[in-house]
């Protein structure tokens, strides 16, 4: 069974993932995750893929504590085991030589869009990164965006590292002020996504997100995770997970995100009962 | 597409004669007339009580004894010419194995089932034998009910596996070849057994996390417990067959990746990945599931046990589940065992053009299943949190035969009607998966993203890589992907030792 290297707190919530996975690591691109199963009764549930290194033959992941699953994964110690760790799954994101791009990242996403960054700097793109968070504490592996990046930008509501502002008022000054943007590609939690696609859609910018619904199997099987494209039923998990934002139905991906919340609590509650000491 | 029922190899039409011609098969012919043979009723397969079974997930099916399989066994009339065997996708030995339950030999019985099938206690629960070997049989033909070979074959495999006298045929010369399965489930299993058996080392490569494929997330526990799958899973490894879950072919490493890696000859059965849907309004409300997604949720994730185990599943008070083969009564089965008050097969056509066995569909009226024929949904709609509340139906009439020779639905204009549910299971069939054609270049495809293969082969377009089972007939049954493996592995070996 896949062995854990790491597993750490990086900011609070947030948790860094390192698991011993060789026969991966190979084909790791930017973009694509990986289904993981903290324990023999825990759920299949997707991780973007955050990082890996061929010489410790190892893939990493940065995951949000939310739920019961998420909550082993961060009880989890150097030299335990998974019973799944399977991947890479999903389309690898476009890498090209695009001209400017912006990265508009957050929470979990600011690890899953790493990889991108280093990939499309290396393509010769100038890159600049916008990262949201609630506080300054709350940011994390700004050194590496800013050993990649042309510019590391913040938004955050503490007035710490920049204006006391979500998202899409910063972003929306980084757009004028680099024009002509190429692209966007904004990763983190549903609704910095929805909110970066609103700001960008009126200026006519092409705006790729990583989709985040619900998963099962991940790999086209059982379709739990569809979500609506250009009014085309599409699968995350193997038509994505990168999708256009502009034509991604988001009524529906919070909805369908929201599908068992009454069971996770449920879950949760179980887990804290039956499982902690 | 390949015929069902075919003609046998010279061959095995020799090897099958050597065996009728047997002192022991003589005796036992010899011992029962055939008129009186003829007179024995089919023994019934005891099964536990509708209202007691619709509340869990135990074996509906209680397997025969001793004494009523050998009773049924003599009412198999061991003919010269048995067409059973033309009726079974693998071609086993029937009348042999049959005989050898009559004789009381079950273990022999066990071991003949064996050389042909590496799964018989799978095949035993699962095949459709009305429609293949049963509904070739002499006795039916003669105007009376078949001799239940499926029962019989699921008896003896039971008993060599409940009697602790597992054989495993001598490991064979190894041939030195490596060969590459990709997907554990029945096809992908048996290529793996006949291949190791001829001494080639074998390795299979499975998405998820155990091996079965729709033996494990599609099948559900009182059909095919999954004691009974990991038994014949580990005889399978017992012969050598290694099994690497957890491996994705075409992302964690291609054909192509494996090829460098020294394997030579390749399956593809990887089965049947997406799902389909009507295209229908709401149907991608929060309530709406596929049936593969029901059912692996269910099986695979066992959210039966929620939240002892972590994955969750809606509970419904009425469950509608959309179509008419055995993965609707699966689903629909599994429903009301799930608690639903009311748990509903809606399907367009009649009874009569029902895809399903008889015994499911049976099996599911007794439990109290409702059917609603000649029906099919044309809207959902939900509530404000986007969770399903009504299906608005449609009734159908059957006008002229299709493609398929099934009389063709025609919508009935003016007979829409409501119904409130709660849960709805998609369960009208799925294509092929895209992954390893997405992934191997070169590989020709069908139009309906179906893998080629020539049919008297199975050969794909690519040198030694062949293909079987769902990825190639875009969904069938677990016997007739068994009947690919079949063909399949003989080539391979042939292949392989070129």
């Amino acid at each position: 069974m896949p062995k854990i290297l790491d597993q750490r707190r990086l900011v609070p919530n947030l948790h860094l993932l390192e698991v011993h996975a060789p026969d991966l690591v190979r084909k790791c691109r930017p973009g694509q995750f990986v289904i993981i199963m903290p324990d023999e009764r825990g759920e299949r549930i997707p991780l973007s893929i955050a990082d890996w290194d061929e010489t410790r033959g190892s893939v990493t992941a940065v995951f949000l504590v939310v739920g019961t699953s998420t909550r082993k994964l961060a009880a989890l110690k150097a030299g335990d085991e998974v019973p799944v760790f399977v991947g890479p799954l999903g389309r690898p994101s476009e890498i090209e030589a695009f001209g400017t791009v912006v990265l508009a990242a957050g929470c979990f996403g600011i690890g899953a869009l790493w990889p991108a960054a280093r990939a499309l700097k290396a393509a010769g793109n100038r890159v600049i990164a916008l990262i949201d968070a609630k506080a300054e504490h709350l940011v994390y592996w700004k050194d590496r965006y800013q050993s990649v990046c042309d510019k590391v930008l913040f938004s955050s509501r503490d007035h710490a590292l920049a204006s006391k502002d979500f998202i899409p008022r910063p972003l929306e000054e980084v757009l004028r002020a680099e024009a002509p943007v190429a692209r966007v590609i904004s990763v983190g939690c549903t609704y910095l996504m929805y909110a970066c696609a609103r700001v960008t859609k009126p200026l006519g910018i092409k705006t790729i997100v990583s989709l985040n619904p619900i998963m099962v199997d991940g790999t086209g099987m059982c379709g739990a995770c569809r979500c609506t494209a250009a009014g085309k039923t599409k699968f995350a998990c193997v038509d994505g997970p990168d999708f256009d934002a502009h034509q991604v139905d988001w009524d529906e991906l919070f909805l369908r995100r929201k599908s068992y919340f009454d069971d996770e609590i449920r879950s949760i509650c179980h887990y804290e009962e039956t499982e902690l000491p | 597409m390949a015929e069902d029922k075919k003609e046998l190899s010279p061959e095995l039409k020799e090897q099958l004669r050597a065996e009728f011609d047997r002192d022991w098969r003589k005796d036992l012919r010899k011992a029962l007339p055939v008129k009186d043979r003829m007179k024995l009723g089919r023994q019934k397969m005891p099964e536990r009580e509708a209202g007691v079974r619709n509340r869990d997930f135990k074996e509906v099916n209680i397997g025969l004894t001793p004494e009523m399989a050998q009773e049924e066994a003599r009412r198999c009339l061991d003919c010269s010419n048995p067409q059973c065997i033309t009726g079974c996708p693998v071609c086993i030995d029937i009348p042999s194995f049959v005989k050898l339950v009559e004789k009381g030999e079950f273990l022999e019985a066990a071991w003949k089932l064996k050389e042909t099938n590496c799964l018989p206690a799978i095949c035993g629960r699962v095949c459709p034998q009305e429609s293949q070997c049963e509904e070739v049989c002499t006795m039916r033909k003669a105007g009376g009910a078949p001799v239940a070979i499926g029962n019989l074959e699921r008896f003896a495999a039971d008993f060599e596996r409940l009697s602790g006298s597992l054989r495993i045929p001598p490991p064979p010369p190894p041939s030195g070849k490596k060969a590459a399965v990709i997907g554990a489930g029945p096809a992908g299993l048996t290529v793996a057994g006949d291949l190791a058996k001829l001494g080639h080392s074998v390795t299979v490569f499975e998405a998820l996390h155990e091996s079965g494929g729709v033996l494990i997330y599609g099948i559900p526990e009182f059909r095919l417990p999954k004691s009974i799958l990991k038994a014949e899973v580990d005889y399978l490894k017992r012969l050598g067959v290694e099994i690497r879950t957890n491996f994705v072919v075409g992302l964690t490493a291609t054909i192509d990746d494996l090829r460098n890696e020294g394997y030579e000859a390749f399956f593809i059965g990887s089965g049947a990945g997406l799902p389909n849907f009507m295209k229908i309004p709401g149907e991608n409300l929060v309530g709406v599931y596929s049936a593969n997604e029901y059912l692996t949720r269910v099986n695979l994730m066992r959210a039966f046990a929620f939240p002892d185990y972590d994955t969750p599943v809606f509970k419904a008070k009425t469950a509608a589940v959309i179509g008419g083969g055995n993965v609707a009564m699966d689903s629909v089965r599994t429903a009301k065992r799930l608690g639903a008050e009311r748990a509903v097969i809606v399907y367009r056509r009649s009874r009569t053009e029902m895809p399903a066995r008889t015994e499911e569909i049976h099996h599911a009226e007794e439990e109290g299943i409702e059917f609603q024929l000649l029906t099919t949904p044309i809207r959902y709609t939900g509530d404000e949190q986007g969770r399903l509340r009504t299906m608005e139906c449609q009734k159908m009439g059957l006008g002229e035969p299709d493609a398929s020779g099934r009389r063709r639905p025609v919508p009935i204009e003016g007979s829409e009607y409501t119904m409130e549910v709660d849960l709805v299971v998609c369960a009208i069939g799925q294509s092929p998966n895209p992954l390893i054609p997405q992934t191997t270049p070169g590989l020709k495809m069908g139009k309906w993203g179906n893998v080629e293969v020539d049919w008297a082969t199975m050969a794909t377009s690519l040198p030694g890589v062949y293909a079987g089972g769902d990825i190639i007939r875009g969904g069938a049954t677990v016997i007739l992907a068994m009947g690919d493996a079949r063909i399949a592995a003989a080539q391979m070996d042939r292949y392989l030792r070129r």
